[in-house]
């Protein structure tokens, strides 16, 4: 018995370190104080005002969204031909090629940024939206990567090989089997590389100039500079763009499952 | 096989995108970061008359006539300031006395109305070959100087490798306190995270769902936020300092911000996702009735803990710390947040080299040193959770 109340108290006080400061940091996103601190002497949306209507935060908050769609874009696009691409057994560096895909996350930040930096001033892409999303779009295609390859290794190739004895060309067979199917791991690829993006703040620091600060630029140099409750509303942002996001991915997740089901039984 | 098929080209005609996209966005950028740790350029540019007398000197005799003559005509070709700048401040690292020696001898070379003979007559310095060593040493276009410094080493007048003086050896001991906060950053989460793995996998339904929800809800929030969180947590007037004081355990606030502690703390909450989950996911596939079978056989729990379930999750411990310890060597924003100036690690100087110094060298060598320290951790993390044949 004791050894029970020991795991239960340990397992508690775990989720609570992990949870709590997330939850803390929630309702000073509604204070009317100019300091970031409880207790709370009111409640007001003057930080949530200050984010949509002050000129650096709102600027930012354009620049994240600008960025966002380009590494989106560009992120599932590469991700999703090259993992189809990875489909065929055959293919010799299949391995390396999908390490060299993944690297990406390896590589510390601080380290791809200095060569990004160096190497985007060569091209004279430093200080421009391209730039920014270039480098975003490196760091969030592994996400793209693991997402689609995951999709595509669910799908049944004997579907495929139906339509295609049935006389589907090619293109046919991946526009109405394959990409359908696989669309759940690219919407959910896609939605991690968004999520990369938004929160990208190293390779921003190294390549971005001061008209593409991003929101989590703004929001590193403001907790360094100058912290305001403008943070927590943020945060607040934040995390509820999380829990959403992490219910469409839950959802496109068991989509996936739904569909391939049927077709394997 | 003989031919490629049109699958295979289908294949690489999709893969070419991604991968020339990666090669050239990637790859290169690692590449000319690692160059520019190796190349230094900025003597050879400029005195390239010089480079090539000085190849035939035999660095002791007194410099000759015609290294002379050339010296003086490559200065008197210089027409870039900064660029003469970048020269005579790489000279003067290697041989002190070189920024004076320099400046007097170009505005005596600029003097056109009585040109000097030879630079001897301008300043006996330049009869000594100590001079003339540096010079030649520095017409290299290739320097292990910054990967050298990278570990508080230099090369002596006479070429040998050498601990450089205490004052100048600082990188060492960020390289020491980046490892050292990492290990323990990885022994706080594997003292939490394998307790936890160990109970969320012996629990089934919602319990089991709840734990893995408390680890996923982090991992996926931002960053950012996670490291704002901890900010207001730890802060003076802060919960945790209120907490504490509501509770009678302290009078005074205890400082939790911009020292040690913090970055521990925060780093630990950051990163015990990537311990629990990996120990989780083999703790899963270990079948549940050998710890009964254990006990049955007359094994105490602890004894059946450590000759049943440790050997058996002993992979998921050793991949779950391999990845806690190679994101937390790479940190940058979570130190530099809540660190102190005597907590930055590793990325920290790396990006004070490149914004605030404009010393590419510097940023490059200590870029590799953490780059290749990465990528061998890197690789035996892969060995480890790449699939075992048996296992399953």
């Amino acid at each position: 018995m004791p050894m029970k109340i020991a795991k239960f108290t340990f397992a508690l006080l775990t989720i609570l370190f992990l949870v709590a400061p997330l939850i803390a940091i929630l309702p000073l996103a509604f204070t009317s104080s100019v300091i970031l601190t409880y207790p709370i002497p009111s409640w007001s949306l003057r930080w949530f005002e200050e984010l949509f209507f002050a000129d650096a935060w709102r600027r930012a908050i354009i620049n994240s969204l600008i960025i966002g769609a380009g590494t989106t874009l560009l992120a599932t696009v590469l991700g999703t031909a090259a993992s189809l691409g990875l489909r065929n057994r055959l293919f010799f560096f299949r391995g390396s090629m999908r390490t060299l895909f993944l690297l990406p996350m390896v590589v510390p930040a601080v380290v791809l940024g200095v060569g990004m930096q160096v190497l985007l001033a060569r091209f004279g892409l430093i200080n421009s939206y391209a730039g920014v999303i270039i480098a975003h779009t490196v760091v969030a295609v592994p996400f793209v990567v693991v997402s689609v390859t995951g999709a595509l290794a669910g799908i049944d190739e004997r579907v495929e090989l139906a339509a295609q004895s049935l006389g589907a060309p090619p293109v046919t067979v991946f526009r109405r089997v394959t990409l359908p199917l696989a669309m759940p791991g690219v919407l959910s690829g896609a939605v991690l590389a968004f999520a990369t993006s938004l929160d990208e703040v190293v390779l921003t620091l190294f390549v971005a100039g001061p008209n593409q600060r991003t929101l989590a630029r703004q929001m590193f140099s403001s907790i360094r500079e100058n912290i305001s409750p403008a943070i927590a509303a943020a945060a607040f942002l934040f995390i509820a763009a999380t829990i959403l996001i992490g219910l469409a991915v839950v959802l496109s997740r068991s989509m996936l499952a739904k569909r391939t089901r049927p077709a394997a039984s | 096989m003989n031919g490629p098929s049109p699958r295979m080209g289908r294949s690489l005609l999709l893969l070419a995108p991604l991968f020339l996209f990666l090669i050239g966005f990637f790859v290169w950028p690692l590449f000319s970061m690692m160059s520019q740790a190796v190349s230094d350029p900025a003597v050879l540019r400029l005195l390239p008359r010089t480079a090539d007398v000085v190849g035939e000197w035999d660095r002791q005799s007194p410099p000759s006539m015609p290294m002379q003559t050339a010296l003086m005509d490559d200065l008197k070709a210089v027409d870039d300031d900064q660029a003469l700048g970048d020269m005579v401040r790489r000279l003067n690292s290697a041989r002190s006395g070189f920024r004076t020696l320099m400046s007097k001898t170009t505005s005596a070379l600029s003097d056109a109305a009585n040109p000097p003979p030879d630079l001897v007559s301008i300043d006996k310095r330049w009869e000594k070959p100590e001079f003339w060593i540096a010079i030649a040493d520095a017409l290299s276009p290739l320097t292990d100087r910054n990967l050298l410094a990278a570990v508080d080493l230099g090369r002596n007048a006479a070429g040998a490798i050498e601990h450089l003086p205490a004052d100048q050896s600082v990188n060492r001991v960020i390289l020491v306190r980046t490892f050292w906060i990492a290990a323990l950053v990885t022994f706080f989460c594997a003292c939490i995270g394998f307790p936890y793995a160990i109970i969320a996998a012996s629990l089934s339904g919602w319990k089991r769902d709840l734990m893995l929800a408390a680890v996923l809800l982090p991992l996926w929030t931002s960053l950012l936020v996670r490291t704002a969180a901890w900010f207001i947590l730890l802060q003076e007037q802060g919960l945790i300092n209120d907490f504490l004081r509501a509770i009678g355990l302290i009078d005074a606030p205890l400082a939790l911000i911009f020292n040690r502690t913090g970055v521990i703390i925060a780093m630990t909450h950051v990163l015990l996702p990537f311990m629990v989950l990996p120990i989780y996911s083999v703790l899963i596939t270990i079948p549940k009735n050998l710890m009964p079978a254990a006990a049955s056989l007359g094994a105490p729990p602890m004894r059946a803990f450590l000759r049943v379930l440790l050997p058996l999750s002993l992979r998921g411990v050793a991949s779950g710390g391999l990845l806690v310890f190679i994101s937390a060597i790479g940190y940058y924003i979570t130190p530099a947040l809540i660190g102190g100036p005597g907590d930055q690690m590793i990325s920290s100087i790396i990006a004070f080299y490149a914004t605030g110094s404009a010393n590419w060298g510097m940023a490059g060598a200590l870029g590799m040193v953490l780059l290749v320290a990465t990528l061998l951790l890197y690789s035996v993390y892969a060995r480890l959770s790449s699939d075992e044949p048996g296992r399953r």
